[in-house]
């Protein structure tokens, strides 16, 4: 996150220490997005979402002069917020699945199967059949396409969303998206993965 | 027997993120590259996750309310002050 970076995290902690207005209101219109997004894993509306991320700020200022820095505090934000979201989420009496951040064992693949070459291929098994056509340049930088993709993302599933939203609009690393979600290097990688081949497959659909 | 036929399209398809990740074991990677090397539809494939990342890069980040902003700032004086 560029505010922290920009500042340096002691510095900001200590801005934020000494009531400076300016610091807290750049942090959480910079957190603001990623927080809704990580705390839709957990609740069922965005409405309810918004009041998690609020009472997460309440929750931040009550324990900022407790924090002592050994995660990060953008990991130490986010584990709040996780912590308000998973308890609203049973209040809600949602039934959150036993590890909503587990990708799910079910097999999803990239593409569908009909788009290579069966297994018995006397020749290419495995390769393309359908292979993929070139995007053309003046539909992919369309109005129209911003709003295909926002809505692709917008239509995965709450963990896949996440972390699509945090490593690529909001331009985290790996270890950050990590830290704030407590998930595996792995399972990063594989919700990225179902995330990204999607919204791929969607901006497809639509530039075919 | 060319290096494409040793790691199929729907196999490498499935490893791109891992790649681009840098997650490949050498030997994988090694594998991966020289399909591509050989595989237009693959190199599009890539390009077209590539391109994925980057329009996703360029989307607005949805921005908190200005109501919502007005309350965490009372709250934020209020804590300030001690209240």
């Amino acid at each position: 996150m560029q505010t922290t970076s920009a500042l340096g995290e002691s510095q900001l902690i200590e801005a934020l220490r000494a009531g400076d207005e300016d610091a807290f209101v750049e942090l959480t219109r910079a957190l603001h997005a990623s927080l809704v997004r990580v705390a839709q894993i957990y609740v069922s509306s965005r409405s309810v979402a918004e009041e998690v991320v609020q009472e997460t700020w309440l929750a931040v200022l009550e324990g900022l002069d407790r924090f002592e820095g050994r995660s990060s505090l953008k990991t130490w934000i986010f584990r709040i917020l996780a912590n308000r979201a998973k308890t609203r989420a049973q209040r809600e009496r949602r039934t959150i699945p036993f590890s909503a951040l587990e990708p799910t064992r079910i097999q999803e693949p990239a593409l569908e199967p009909e788009r290579f070459r069966g297994a018995d291929d006397p020749r290419w098994p495995g390769h393309w059949a359908i292979p993929p056509q070139p995007w053309p340049d003046e539909k992919l930088l369309s109005a129209e396409m911003r709003e295909r993709l926002a809505g692709a993302i917008d239509a995965l599933p709450g963990s896949q969303r996440a972390v699509i939203s945090l490593r690529d609009l909001e331009g985290w690393s790996p270890e950050e998206v990590c830290n704030a979600l407590e998930i595996s290097e792995t399972n990063q990688r594989v919700l990225l993965h179902r995330a990204r081949s999607k919204v791929r497959k969607a901006l497809e659909e639509y530039l075919a | 027997m060319s290096s494409v036929e040793a790691f199929s399209c729907q196999e490498l398809v499935e490893l791109v993120t891992d790649y681009l990740e840098g997650a490949l074991p050498p030997e994988e990677r090694a594998r991966f590259e020289s399909h591509l090397e050989e595989c237009g539809n693959c190199q599009l494939y890539l390009e077209q996750i590539r391109r994925t990342v980057e329009l996703s890069g360029k989307l607005t980040p949805e921005s908190l309310d200005p109501e919502a902003e007005r309350e965490l700032l009372h709250a934020f004086r209020d804590w300030r002050s001690g209240a």
